[in-house]
């Protein structure tokens, strides 16, 4: 099952083109870091696929429904690169990633027991449980980065959405955080695509590579794009050594 | 002072101020709960926008001599929609979108007063409101206008803080944002209009600010926000109608000065951490 397909998708930002006529399909079960230099289009790929960017031309499907006809929404977790958050929003962490659930639950119902704890599992994971009752605009920006991708979680997606995630991040948590995603791909087959700039790094845990400059410049395996000759004279022999190198 | 408590609960046997209470109490309400989302949105001007609109309205209606409240109705749901519009469509910050908004509102309500002349009283009824002339119809109005907002966000609550808190976020949970938005602005331009006989044009937008802003000193979660939100806006109109009363004080601006003490004794309270 593809869990999205592109098929000849064009965007254009005020009168310009950010990327035309591209293609590409995400099956189940993959791990794909996306990367590509500053202004390439990725962040709006990804926002035209979450539909929050509309395209000029093009058709997305999602789990196997065109984009205007899908509404499990729950199946993606999504974390973007920036926030738009009021400063003085009254809620604690518990409370926001209890909004993740928001697609799931019905108008009048409570959140279930079993939703409770997978919060405090989640918070747990992003080692922020005992932050749980703090108000948000308490937090540190690692710690609101953490709570915004326990946010993202919490639905038990099916696709994860990552852009640059770990910004805020030391290295150390940065380190675990790529582990649990890992984790997340090998034991309960979640689809991850990750916005990264760190390519080699991201190589060390993705399973693919799409590399993005206002088109596919490569998409494929990290053994293919190491051994890819056409790499080698796009990247130089160098920069290509450095990402296989990592991985 | 005990003369004056006297003449307050003496002026409660009669139906001017019973009316007055009571539909300050639910435009107190109304007010309070949309305008939470409002100022955590960055959108706490559209009240004083839409307000200047409900003057042009005004000016119409009486121009016309039709009921204000019947001609302000349509004209500033309209305006509100046009602000969404403005907002998306042509890239303006919301402060300035408002602000095209509600200077043609201005401009139309002057140009109209100066062309018609002579009820410029009427018009100034308007700008400054009188509680103690709530008609039947508008107590009507403004209980029945309570209920369906009430109701509308205990039916969308989960949506409408999952968008206040972020748009972005919110929309790939799947809501509808356009359809969320669209309710909210139409639900506060029909309450700016209603609540334009209680605090007058020119206070509105201080009903829908001074009570949130005063709550979100002190709360620590949304729902406990805008309880003390709406506690403090209900208190204020009681408060501010047996004040004015008793004091012979104009009744919309003592209603918005209790309202401005709250907000400073809770940002006090906030300053030295008085709650903690």
């Amino acid at each position: 099952m593809s869990v999205i397909t592109v098929n000849n998708l064009s965007v254009m930002y005020e009168k310009e083109c950010v990327f035309s006529d591209i293609s590409f399909s995400v099956e189940k079960g993959d791990y794909i870091a996306l990367a590509g230099p500053n202004g390439s289009g990725k962040s709006t790929l990804i926002k035209t696929i979450l539909s929050l960017v509309k395209p000029i031309h093009g058709s997305i499907f999602l789990f196997d429904k065109p984009l205007g006809d899908f509404k499990d929404w729950n199946k993606i977790g999504y974390v973007p690169q920036k926030l738009n958050l009021s400063q003085y929003f009254p809620a604690t962490v518990k409370e926001v990633v209890a909004m993740g659930l928001v697609s799931k639950q019905s108008y009048f119902s409570k959140i279930k027991k079993v939703d409770l704890e997978r919060i405090d599992y989640l918070l747990n994971l992003m080692e922020i449980l005992q932050l749980k009752d703090k108000n948000i605009n308490e937090l540190s920006g690692g710690q609101l980065q953490r709570a915004i991708i326990a946010r993202a979680l919490v639905s038990n997606p099916e696709l994860l959405i990552l852009d640059e995630p770990t910004t805020a991040l030391d290295p150390n948590t940065r380190e675990r955080f790529f582990i649990t995603l890992k984790d997340l791909n090998m034991s309960d087959n979640v689809t991850i695509i990750l916005i990264t700039h760190d390519t080699g790094g991201a190589g060390q845990y993705a399973k693919k590579l799409m590399y993005f400059d206002s088109k596919i410049v490569f998409y494929g395996t990290f053994d293919d794009f190491c051994s890819s000759e056409s790499m080698s004279s796009y990247f130089g022999y160098n920069s290509q050594h450095i990402i296989c190198h990592k991985h | 002072m005990t003369q004056g408590y006297l003449n307050f609960f003496d002026m409660l046997s009669y139906g001017f101020a019973q009316r007055a209470l009571i539909s300050g109490t639910f435009i107190a309400i109304l007010c309070s709960v949309l305008g939470m989302f409002l100022v955590l949105r960055k959108l706490s001007l559209i009240g004083d926008g839409l307000a200047h609109v409900t003057f042009g309205s005004v000016a119409i209606g009486i121009f016309l001599n039709v009921y204000p409240v019947y001609v302000a109705i349509p004209i500033t749901v309209l305006s509100g929609f046009g602000i969404l519009k403005l907002i998306q469509k042509t890239r303006l910050y919301a402060d300035a979108a408002i602000g095209v908004v509600s200077s043609a509102g201005v401009s139309i309500g002057i140009l109209i007063a100066s062309v018609a002349g002579g009820f410029n009283v009427d018009l100034f009824s308007y700008l400054f409101g009188n509680i103690l002339s709530v008609s039947n119809e508008e107590m009507f109005l403004s209980i029945i206008l309570s209920f369906v907002v009430i109701v509308t966000v205990i039916l969308f609550y989960r949506q409408l803080v999952s968008i206040t808190f972020e748009e972005e976020l919110a929309k790939v949970s799947g809501i509808k944002i356009e359809r969320i938005n669209n309710i909210l602005v139409f639900l506060i331009s029909i309450t700016v209009v209603l609540s334009m006989r209680v605090v007058g044009i020119m206070l509105v937008s201080s009903f829908l600010i001074l009570p949130n802003v005063a709550a979100l000193q002190i709360a620590r979660s949304f729902s406990k926000a805008m309880f003390v939100s709406t506690t403090l806006s209900v208190f204020s109109v009681v408060f501010g109608i047996a004040v004015s009363f008793s004091f012979n004080l104009p009744t919309g601006a003592t209603i918005v000065l209790i309202n401005l003490l709250f907000f400073l004794i809770t940002s006090f309270i906030k300053r030295t951490n008085f709650l903690k």
